[in-house]
């Protein structure tokens, strides 16, 4: 975890000791723009592995009732056997977490009957996940204000939304004090549950703090170290444009938080298709949940196959024939009389 | 075998502990298996590797310090593991997306029973995915064990045998997983690279031979086979006065059946059987047994899809033969998860001449089976009971208080939840179902699937049977269940064990065990005996100045 936290940190505090040294060009152009390409080229590689990988069986976790009988009712989205049901499921594994809302905590008790293992309806995990995506998706249309111009309807809109409270000048906007709750939160189940301490990699760490790092730096540039928002837009543009600049707003040590932020950001979209954050891609592909279960009805096939190798019923009754005759089983081919008494002696 | 501890004691150790803890997460690779006996299950018999043609089989023993890897074995893991990463999606996707969230943690009998932190689905799954990391990422590469790798060295070999077969492959974990993360595929995997190294148990690969060799798991050869079954139908006899000659290997006939051979080999599966034979008696099924295909678990399953496809090739083989039309199923739970999920797919698609399964009796068209062509039975029945074609006395079973145990496979590689349950409520008048999060697709594993109903390991199998056998103490306590139905040969097989342990009292019966009982035949003797030739507590009047005692005399 240390090592974690270290890494985030040094990230942060190198693009602004960067920044300072008036190294604004790397830092404000060369690395965002890097790192976007990463992304993108990572993304697809990974994308494409997984995808050039067959799917040899038909393995769907059914988590309801089959369709089988005219009056039995099936579960359609949880026991999908349409195309339809699989993208009901995986629309509600995509948006609404529906495995993680089934989440229990099995617990030891003990009352008059023994031992006792009880199991409770344990949903913060996925309110916090929840919470945690949708923040984060509030926070990145809402940053479509610096790469668009004009600002379109839909993100004066989302401030709108996100600023609701009317908490504070400039208004709070809700979504990144979220986001960073939601962040500590899980941070602090990965310390305190001693499961999943135990299991806990630097892997999983740091994008947590990568993530903590980024609202933190985010919202301190505005509220505190208040950068200049309109020389913000003008580097943005020109890194969409490929045009660099630097403007004076964001020139040297004043534009530290900024610098930190971007860098920060940076780090989180390179990482991203080289971990487990890849998970965000990697569910849509998941075998369990977006095959259809009506593998009774429709052949799954296997592009790697191999060729049937068995014991066939004639080496079969070849072995047992003598015996199988004195039973009276029927035989495809009858015992030769006396060849196999003078063979067995 | 050793004594069990004191359900007070097991639950006290099955508190969870975490040994080495660190704040890397890493702790965990610091501690290593220990092989004591009772805590493994006996390595297969080299010459039973050997005649299946499996790699690399050789003498080991799981508590020596040198398991006698085969030269160059880092190499040949290596290989096996990049040979499946470029066969299996779900494998290379399930190294990649774990978020370590933990939300599969508690969901594993294992890890609620032993309180050991490698049984947790995520953990297990790092036991390969540290390797996987070493070998086959950038990141593993260069950070090393910061970045969660390790390189393999035999004690890892040692912990993967140790936690792969503390896994029932069950899915439980992967209801639960947010990415649908199935430690079950993981498992399925690691153990066929463990068979690469030519490290396999008795319990799997002994049937795994047998059913090679002469069809079926326990190695009952054909003319053996009919011998037993002609023995349960005299006991149908004794129960019902009813003579029934079940056709062996005949060609012509519309129906194959399939079912576990654990079912015509062992109480109370045999219970079961006699069900099956009376039920398709009673409703005049033009149908036949094969001692060829008397099999329907697939232990192959549990070995390697090269293996669950060549043990499953003989149920289609068998229909083409004899000629039948469609296939009918028996009760069992990792059969039907290889018939429905893999059979169509390895051994598909069906031979020619099979159709569409239709119920004779019924008219019912089971188009959901329209493929793989082949019925559950309890699908098969709950149809038969709709149409209302059973004359049913569910009184018969009134002094059972029942409760139902979805299987694993059943429940979450099919979906069959509602069926049996149909069934169990026209045949008995006392259903009593377990705890919500221990039932349906949320069920718990009896605790010994995927080839680990064996004996010496029966304190883990009563620990990993501890969430099952809780729920049931439970119904038992509250409701006064004194009979858990299921329907999967395994349970049959260690259900008993389980519920003698943490329920005493408890029957286990499979589901047309009770349909057998309740089902009345047409020219049958009032029935006073249950199938287990025990005194019903309810018995049919008997008609006074009957004769049918005589009939029961003659023979
Ligand atoms: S629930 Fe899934 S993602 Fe979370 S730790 Fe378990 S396997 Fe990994
Ligand atoms: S498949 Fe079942 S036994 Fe295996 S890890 Fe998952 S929950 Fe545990």
């Amino acid at each position: 975890m240390a090592f974690s936290l270290m890494a985030a940190l040094g990230i942060g505090i190198l693009a602004w000791a960067l920044a300072a040294l008036g190294l604004e060009m790397f830092v404000g152009f060369i690395l965002p723009l890097t790192a976007f390409l990463v992304f993108l080229g990572g993304m697809i590689w990974r994308v494409t592995t997984w995808a050039r990988v067959p799917v040899p069986f038909s393995i769907a976790t059914t988590a309801g009732q089959q369709k089988s009988l005219p009056w039995i009712k099936p579960s359609h989205i949880d026991s999908p056997s349409t195309k339809i049901g699989v993208a009901a499921r995986m629309g509600l594994e995509v948006l609404l977490f529906r495995s993680l809302f089934r989440n229990t905590a099995a617990q030891t008790i003990n009352d008059e009957g023994g031992p006792k293992l009880v199991y409770w309806s344990s949903k913060w995990l996925w309110v916090f996940s929840l919470l945690f995506h949708y923040c984060f998706l509030m926070v990145f249309i809402r940053h479509f204000r610096f790469f668009l111009e004009p600002v379109p309807f839909f993100i004066t809109w989302a401030e709108d939304l996100d600023g609701l409270m009317q908490i504070g000048v400039p208004r709070l906007y809700m979504s990144g004090a979220i986001l960073l709750v939601a962040a500590l939160f899980l941070l602090l189940r990965r310390l305190r549950d001693p499961k999943l301490r135990y299991i806990s990699l630097p892997a999983d760490y740091f994008p947590l703090f990568l993530v903590i790092g980024v609202a933190l730096s985010g919202i301190m540039m505005r509220y505190w170290f208040k950068t200049d928002i309109a020389s913000v837009k003008e580097l943005i543009m020109g890194l969409v444009t490929l045009s660099p600049s630097i403007p004076e707003g964001v020139r040297g040590s004043v534009g530290g938080m900024f610098y930190t932020h971007i860098a920060l950001v940076s780090a989180l979209l390179i990482y991203l298709p080289f971990s487990k954050l890849a998970h965000s891609a990697g569910l849509l592909f998941s075998p369990t949940r977006n095959m259809p279960t009506n593998t009774r009805e429709v052949r799954h096939v296997n592009p790697w196959n191999p060729p049937k190798k068995y014991r066939t019923y004639a080496e079969y009754e070849d072995d047992f024939r003598d015996a199988m005759a004195e039973a009276g089983l029927p035989l495809e081919k009858e015992p030769a009389p006396g060849l196999h008494e003078e063979t067995a002696q | 075998m050793a004594k069990l501890p004191s359900i007070q004691e097991l639950v006290q150790s099955s508190l969870p502990r975490f040994p080495g803890a660190t704040l890397e997460g890493t702790g965990w690779m610091r501690t290593k298996p220990a092989f004591t006996p009772g805590s493994y299950c006996y390595p297969a018999k080299l010459d039973t590797m050997k005649g299946l043609g499996m790699p690399n089989p050789h003498e080991w023993a799981p508590e020596n310090e040198d398991w006698n890897l085969p030269q160059g074995w880092e190499k040949i893991i290596y290989k096996a593991l990049e040979d499946r990463l470029k066969k299996y999606r779900s494998l290379q996707l399930f190294m990649d997306i774990c978020v370590r969230c933990g939300a599969c943690a508690d969901k594993c009998h294992f890890f609620l029973g032993t309180g050991d932190p490698k049984n947790m689905p995520v953990l297990r799954a790092e036991l390969l995915r540290s390797v996987y990391r070493k070998d086959f990422t950038l990141a593993g590469k260069l950070l090393g064990k910061v970045g969660g790798s390790r390189a393999l060295d035999p004690e890892i070999i040692k912990e993967w045998f140790a936690y792969f077969y503390q896994c029932t492959e069950c899915r439980r974990c992967s209801l639960f997983c947010p990415y649908g993360i199935d430690t079950a595929e993981i498992t399925m995997i690691a153990r066929e690279l463990l068979h690469e190294v030519g490290l396999g148990i008795h319990w799997i690969m002994d049937p795994v031979s047998n059913c090679n060799r002469t069809g079926n798991h326990l190695g009952i050869q054909p003319h053996a086979f009919k011998e037993i079954v002609e023995f349960l139908c005299e006991d149908i006899e004794a129960v019902t006065g009813i003579n029934i000659t079940p056709p062996f290997n005949e060609k012509g006939h519309e129906v194959l059946f399939i079912t576990p051979s654990g079912d015509v080999f062992a109480e109370p599966g045999i219970f079961t059987f006699m069900g099956y034979l009376m039920l398709f008696h009673e409703i005049g099924l033009d149908y036949t047994l094969s001692t060829y295909a008397s099999e329907g678990g697939n232990f192959g399953l549990f070995t390697s899809s090269e293996m669950m496809k060549k043990i499953n090739a003989k149920m289609y083989a068998e229909a083409e033969r004899l000629g039948s039309k469609w296939i009918l199923g028996g009760e069992c739970g990792h059969m039907w998860r290889v018939i429905h999920q893999y059979m169509d797919t390895m051994n598909g698609p069906t031979p020619k001449h099979m159709t569409t399964p239709v119920s004779p009796i019924t008219g019912t068209v089971f188009s959901h089976a329209a493929s793989t062509k082949m019925v559950h039975i309890a699908e098969f029945t709950a149809d038969l009971i709709k149409h209302d074609k059973l004359n049913l006395k569910p009184e018969r079973n009134d002094d059972k208080i029942v409760t139902f145990h979805d299987s694993c496979n059943p429940a979450r590689a099919m979906g069959l939840l509602e069926e049996p349950r149909e069934v169990l409520r026209a045949v008995c008048n006392n259903f009593v179902e377990m705890p919500e999060n221990t039932i349906r697709e949320q069920t718990f594993c009896c605790g010994s699937g995927s080839g680990l109903n064996t004996d010496e390991i029966m304190e883990l199998r009563m620990r990993a049977g501890l969430p099952r056998g809780n729920a049931l103490r439970y119904v038992q306590q509250k409701n006064g269940v004194n009979t858990m139905a299921c329907i999967c040969a395994i349970d049959r097989a260690t259900l008993p064990p389980l519920a003698d342990y943490w329920a005493p009292g408890v029957t286990v019966t499979g589901l047309h065990e009770l349909v057998a009982n309740a089902l009345v035949m047409k020219g049958e003797m009032p029935r006073t005996m249950d199938l287990r030739q025990e005194d019903l507590e309810y018995p049919d009047d008997v008609p006074e100045d009957d004769d049918n005692g005589d009939a029961q005399g003659e023979e």
